[in-house]
């Protein structure tokens, strides 16, 4: 020991250990107080918290506040919309960047390329927030999306104010949003495919089409195959910040989903305890999801975050 | 075989042309379908009150001739001008500004100190696994909303800027990025730093940090476009509209009515101006950093995601 200690200077020593426990530190502090007091916090769930009394002076109630959760009126409706709208979410969002990528693929001019790329991503960096506000006058009745479609002699369609289209127009706006950065990633998988590989198949007499089937979309199966089992994680994760941005009163019945629940009663109507429980649920099924889609995502390609 | 070649070639031009022309027509369309209505809003927010409200305005913003009572293609400033005279938008905008500045600045201190000892073995750093669980942990449990809002709350934090900077400034998924970056940096470095008297701490800062600038770079963009875009944080822990960050100010103006707006608007600029306009105005003044930025942004998110995955 003494010995590995003055091979290696670094090593071993409280006057080499202690800066590293100092510098860990900060870090340290601020997850215990943000991330581990919350996590206890979550005993609220079971109790009938009161501010007044704290965590440890308000009543403990038990599974009264989860059944009270699931006898609400609309529940199943929030649970259901938040499964479907993160699935539909989640199988556009795969399929159609992978499409854009093959596509994108085809085109040879390196600027054009670049430009189509740039513009598809735009959306990626800008907020829900201004994004919804830009979504709620160019989707609303008379807004331009109308007057286009009004002028090939569709619609009016109430994009934002309808059930039956309010769910599709959320997976369109998320692909919007998303679809150019994910594209990006498909994109850089193809590049990375060996060219030899194209030359022999066209030597074979393999069409584009052929070249396409047979030997890009081979070489994009790890990263498909990646990319759709980290996006199983998701699929309880029906986008808050989208949906709080775009619903309003008449698309409740479809559009509703655990987060904006979470937040209408857990913080609005301050309601702690019943808030904590149906965050609890999400938690727990959301983590359920999350070890699965690593699992996988590990046993196929051997992805580790770290 | 250069003949047979050859001969494909010419075979399939025509076809080939067809198809590349159609997704040349594919591509513009789904182009035109992303940008319209970023395109639409910035038209609306040089528009002239009237054409903006019937609905004319589509691509290129409009005036409005009052003697000839007709709309026409041309600027119209005084939206801008009615928010340049507003003073919630602009401490708003300086909220905002002031808030990426401290989240940048605590950001970055937390999570380079923290990805430098995690980056050693635990060999070198005892209780380096002890303290890669305790933070990685937090990426996969959470108390979710309410229980945090419930802390912050008893911390006091409430309606400062604190409680939209600290909470999000050990990210883990940002240390884990560093940290896998610091692992690729040949450990000769470092030994040659303490072989010369250097500490930790010095060779932290003398080695590691003016070797990672590629990645303090991406770490940095993350940071601004989280902190720019972020909006939720400052509607539910600010309980006064005067101490919202922009995005915050922008949400709430966006579903709120404009009725009170309206009221305080001064005289001659009411005259010209609408919600809409005024509406689209505040949405482009908003996303105009993340537009000028983002042409910039895709090569460090790529390198940022490429990096965060080298495993050793």
């Amino acid at each position: 020991m003494n010995k590995s200690k003055r091979k290696t200077p670094g090593v071993g020593g409280l006057r080499q250990q202690l800066p590293l426990h100092l510098m860990i530190l900060p870090a340290v502090i601020i997850t215990a107080v943000f991330a581990y007091i919350p996590l206890a916090g979550l005993t609220m769930a079971f109790q009938n918290y009161v501010p007044a009394k704290g965590f440890w002076g308000s009543e403990f109630v038990g599974f009264d506040n989860f059944i009270r959760l699931f006898n609400t009126r609309g529940s199943g409706r929030i649970i259901f919309n938040t499964f479907y709208i993160s699935f539909l979410k989640m199988v556009a969002g795969q399929l159609v960047p992978i499409l854009l990528a093959l596509l994108l693929n085809e085109i040879s001019t390196a600027p054009l390329k670049r430009t189509v790329q740039t513009i598809l991503y735009l959306p990626y960096f800008i907020s829900w927030v201004i994004l919804g506000g830009i979504l709620k006058d160019f989707l609303s009745l008379d807004g331009l999306m109308n007057q286009i479609l009004g002028a090939v002699g569709i619609g009016p369609v109430a994009f934002l104010g309808s059930n039956a289209v309010f769910p599709y127009t959320l997976v369109v706006t998320d692909l919007w949003q998303n679809a150019g950065f994910n594209t990006i990633i498909f994109l850089a998988a193809i590049t990375n495919v060996n060219p030899d590989l194209y030359e022999a198949a066209r030597v074979d007499g393999a069409g584009r089409l052929r070249c396409c089937i047979h030997v890009t979309l081979p070489a994009m199966v790890p990263i498909i195959v990646l990319s759709v089992t980290l996006a199983l994680g998701n699929l309880f994760q029906a986008g808050f910040d989208q949906v709080y941005n775009l619903y309003n009163v008449s698309v409740m019945e479809s559009g509703d989903i655990i987060d904006t629940f979470i937040y209408r009663i857990g913080i609005k109507s301050q309601q702690y305890s019943l808030g904590t429980a149906i965050g609890l649920f999400k938690s727990v099924i959301s983590l359920v999801f999350v070890a699965g889609s690593y699992t996988l995502a590990y046993k196929f390609s051997d992805y580790r975050i770290f | 075989m250069a003949m047979q070649k050859n001969k494909n070639k010419i075979k399939t031009t025509l076809s080939r042309k067809i198809f590349l022309a159609a997704l040349f027509l594919f591509f513009a369309l789904v182009c035109l379908m992303c940008l319209v209505p970023f395109l639409h809003v910035l038209a609306l927010s040089f528009s002239h009150k009237v054409p903006s409200l019937q609905h004319a305005v589509t691509l290129l913003p409009l005036d409005f001739n009052e003697e000839l009572q007709v709309s026409q293609i041309g600027v119209d400033l005084s939206s801008y001008l009615f928010l340049l005279e507003r003073d919630e938008f602009k401490s708003a905008f300086l909220i905002s500004v002031v808030r990426v500045v401290l989240a940048l600045a605590s950001s970055l201190a937390v999570i380079t100190l923290a990805a430098y000892p995690l980056s050693k073995s635990k060999e070198v750093f005892k209780g380096r696994t002890v303290y890669a669980w305790f933070i990685m942990a937090t990426m996969f449990i959470s108390g979710g909303l309410v229980p945090l809002y419930v802390t912050i709350q008893r911390l006091g934090m409430m309606n400062t800027i604190w409680s939209l900077v600290i909470p999000g400034c050990a990210q883990p998924f940002l240390i884990v990025l560093l940290l896998n970056f610091f692992r690729g940096i040949p450990k000769a470095l470092e030994e040659a730093a303490f072989l010369d008297g250097a500490g930790q701490f010095r060779t932290f800062l003398s080695v590691y940090l003016p070797l990672s600038l590629p990645s303090l770079a991406t770490i940095t963009l993350f940071i601004v476009v989280n902190n720019w875009n972020a909006w939720f944080d400052g509607m539910i822990y600010m309980s006064s509209p005067k101490n919202y960050p922009l995005q915050t100010y922008l949400q709430t103006m966006i579903t709120s009515s404009s009725q009170q707006m309206m009221t305080r608007a001064r005289a001659e600029l009411l005259r010209n101006i609408s919600d809409r306009t005024v509406k689209s105005a505040q949405i482009f003044i908003a996303a105009l950093p993340m537009l000028v930025l983002y042409p910039f942004l895709q090569r460090f998110f790529m390198s940022g995601m490429i990096l965060g995955s080298v495993k050793e």
